[in-house]
C-alpha cells in the first residue's frame, strides 16, 4: 500500500467523520437507547474504520458500515463486561435481537434519526441551558470546551449540564421520537428557539472572542439548513432566512475600532451577497406558504432592508406594515418599540414619538436603554435638543455595553453643539 | 377516613450518605410498607425519582407549557395527586395536560422509582 493511498484514505475518513459522524450517532442512539453507549460505539467504529478501510477499501455505504460496526463493538464490549455484571449480559442480548441491518435502512429512516436526536436534545422538559449545550454537543459535535468558550462559562459547568440532561432523559424516560400532530408545532417552537439562541449568542454578544462568536452563528445557520432540509416548516425556513440576512451584515455592523455602525451608515456594497441571496429565496418561500409566523415576519423585515440599494430608498411602508402583523403575534414591548421606530420613518418623528410615549407610559421599558435612545433620536430630528439630551443621558445611564455607551456619549456631545430650542 | 402522608426530604442528605446507609433506608421502607399492608392500613406507597427528573406542566388559554424542574408557585399548595401509568414522559405530559387543574394550577410530573426492583438488582456484596 503506497503512502499516498494511505494518506488519501485517512483524509477520506476525516471527511466522513466531519460530515457524517453526527448522522451515525443519531442512529446509534436509537439502536442502543443510550447517549453514552452511542458515543462509545461511534468512537469504536471510527477506530475500526481507520484500521480496516486502508486495507479493505472504502465500503459502499460508509455510514451504514459505521452504524453496524459501532453497534457490534458495543455489544461485544458489554458481553465482556458481563462477566462482572449479569445485567450487562441481558442488555447485550436484547441489543442483539431484532435489529435490522443498518445497511438496509432507507435514507428517510436515517433522516428521522437526525430529527429524533434534535427533538430529544431540545425537549422542553430540559432547561434551556441544557437544551443548548446538548444540541451543540450531540447534534453539532462541538466539544464541551468550545461550548463553554462561546457561553463564557467553564467546561466543567457545561459537562455537568450535559450529564444532568442525559440523566433526566434516561430516568424520566424522554422518548427518542419525532413528535406528531399538534405536538409537532409546539415542539418545533422549542427547537427554533434553541437555534435562534445559539445564533444570537454568536451575533449579538458583545464580549467573547470573535472567532468563537462567528462559529456559533455558523453552527446555528447549519442547524437551520439541516432542519429545513429534514422538515420543511415555514417558520423554521423564516428563522433560517432571518439568520442569513442578519449574518450578511455581520462585518459591517462594527467599525475597525469596535464601534457600532447603524444600518443607515453601513457600507451596503460590503454586505455578504451570498447570504442575502440565500436568505431572500427562503423568505420568498416562507411567505408563499401563507403562514406568517414571527420569524418569517422578522425575516421579511430584514429582507426589506437587504434589498434597499440605499438607506434613503428603504421601503418603510412595507416595513411598518410587517411590524403591524408582528405586534399582533408578539405582544412584547420591544416589538412595539421597533414598530414605533418604523412608523416614525414612514409617517414622521412626531407620530413615532407619540407611540413611544405611549409605550414608555406603561413602565415596561423604563429601564431599557434603547427605548430612551430611540426617543432621543426622534426628539433630535424634531429639533427638540434639550429634551433629546435628557433622553440620551437616561439611555447612557442604563446602557451596559461599552460600544453602546460610546455611541450614546457621541450623540450627547453632538447635540451639545447645536443651538438649544 | 383516608390520609395521604406526603414525604418531604432534602435530597442532599441522600447524596451525603454511603451506599450501605441508603440500602438500610430502602429496606426499612419496604418492610414498613409490608407491615402497613398486613395491618390493613396501606392503600398505596411509592418512592419517587430525584427532583432533578421533574417536569412542570401547565395549560394556559389552551396552550401547553412544559418546563424543566419543579416550579410550583410558592402560593400554590398541594391539592391532590393522579398516579398514572404511561409509556414515556411524552405520554405522561399529554395526560398531565388534560388534568383540569392544570389550567389553574401546576402539575409536577415525576417518575416513580422502582424501589423493589432496585433492591432486587443490588449487586451481591
Amino acid at each position: 500500500m503506497s503512502l499516498e493511498f494511505h494518506g488519501r484514505m485517512q483524509d477520506a475518513i476525516s471527511a466522513i467523520y466531519r460530515n457524517d459522524s453526527r448522522r451515525v450517532l443519531a442512529t446509534l442512539v436509537r439502536l442502543l437507547g443510550d447517549f453514552d453507549l452511542a458515543e462509545e460505539a461511534l468512537q469504536d467504529a471510527f477506530v475500526a474504520a481507520s484500521e480496516q478501510w486502508p486495507r479493505d477499501g472504502l465500503p459502499n455505504n460508509p455510514s451504514a458500515w459505521l452504524v453496524s460496526t459501532g453497534r457490534f463493538k458495543i455489544i461485544d464490549r458489554l458481553r465482556r463486561r458481563a462477566r462482572f455484571d449479569s445485567l450487562l449480559g441481558e442488555l447485550a442480548t436484547s441489543l442483539n435481537e431484532n435489529v435490522p441491518d443498518p445497511g438496509d435502512m432507507s435514507d428517510l429512516e436515517l433522516a428521522d434519526d437526525r430529527l429524533r436526536l434534535i427533538f430529544t436534545c431540545c425537549h422542553p422538559a430540559l432547561s434551556p441551558d441544557a437544551q443548548v449545550a446538548l444540541t451543540l454537543r450531540e447534534v453539532c459535535g462541538l466539544t464541551t470546551e468550545e461550548i463553554a468558550h462561546a457561553f463564557l462559562t467553564s467546561p466543567s459547568t457545561v459537562a455537568q449540564r450535559i450529564v444532568r440532561a442525559k440523566t433526566k432523559i434516561r430516568d424520566a424516560q424522554i422518548p427518542y421520537e419525532v413528535p406528531t400532530g399538534h405536538e409537532l408545532a409546539e415542539r418545533l417552537e422549542v427547537v427554533n428557539q434553541v437555534v435562534y439562541l445559539v445564533f444570537n449568542e454568536g451575533y449579538t454578544a458583545s464580549i467573547g472572542p470573535d472567532l468563537t462568536r462567528v462559529k456559533m452563528s455558523e453552527e446555528a445557520i447549519h442547524l437551520g439548513r439541516l432542519l429545513v432540509d429534514l422538515l420543511p416548516d415555514p417558520e423554521t425556513r423564516g428563522l433560517l432566512a432571518l439568520m442569513l440576512l442578519h449574518d450578511s451584515r455581520r462585518e459591517e455592523r462594527t467599525s475597525d475600532t469596535g464601534d457600532f455602525v447603524l444600518l443607515p451608515d453601513q457600507d451596503r456594497s460590503k454586505w455578504n451577497r451570498d447570504r442575502i441571496d440565500e436568505g431572500l429565496s427562503h423568505v420568498q418561500e416562507a411567505l408563499s406558504s401563507g403562514v406568517l409566523g414571527p420569524y418569517t415576519l422578522q425575516a421579511a423585515i430584514a429582507a426589506a432592508h437587504a434589498v434597499a440599494p440605499s438607506a434613503e430608498s428603504t421601503d418603510w411602508d412595507r416595513i411598518a406594515e410587517l411590524y403591524d402583523h408582528l405586534v399582533d403575534l408578539d405582544h412584547s414591548p420591544v416589538v412595539a418599540l421597533n414598530r414605533a421606530a418604523a412608523v416614525a420613518m414612514r409617517d414622521g418623528p412626531q407620530v413615532g414619538l407619540a407611540l413611544i410615549d405611549d409605550i414608555l407610559a406603561t413602565g415596561d421599558l423604563d429601564e431599557y436603554h434603547l427605548a430612551h435612545s430611540v426617543k432621543a433620536d426622534l426628539l433630535r430630528r424634531l429639533g427638540k435638543t434639550r429634551e433629546a439630551r435628557v433622553s440620551y443621558q437616561r439611555a447612557l445611564d442604563l446602557a451596559q455595553q461599552e460600544p453602546e455607551r460610546r455611541f450614546l456619549s457621541r450623540r450627547l456631545a453632538e447635540t451639545e453643539h447645536t443651538t438649544p430650542r | 377516613m383516608q390520609y395521604l402522608c406526603l414525604v418531604y426530604v432534602e435530597e442532599a442528605k441522600f447524596d451525603a450518605m454511603t451506599q450501605a446507609e441508603i440500602d438500610v433506608i430502602e429496606d426499612e421502607s419496604l418492610t414498613n410498607d409490608r407491615e402497613l399492608e398486613e395491618a390493613g392500613h396501606l392503600i398505596m406507597a411509592q418512592a419517587l425519582e430525584s427532583v432533578k427528573t421533574a417536569t412542570t406542566v401547565r395549560m394556559r388559554n389552551g396552550k401547553l407549557s412544559t418546563t424543566d424542574g419543579p416550579f410550583a408557585e410558592t402560593k400554590e399548595q398541594l391539592g391532590g395527586f393522579v398516579f398514572i401509568d404511561a409509556n414515556d414522559l411524552n405520554e405522561a405530559i399529554r395526560i398531565a395536560s388534560r388534568i383540569p387543574l392544570a389550567r389553574i394550577g401546576t402539575i409536577e410530573v415525576r417518575p416513580a422509582m422502582d424501589l423493589l426492583g432496585k433492591v432486587r438488582e443490588r449487586p451481591p456484596r
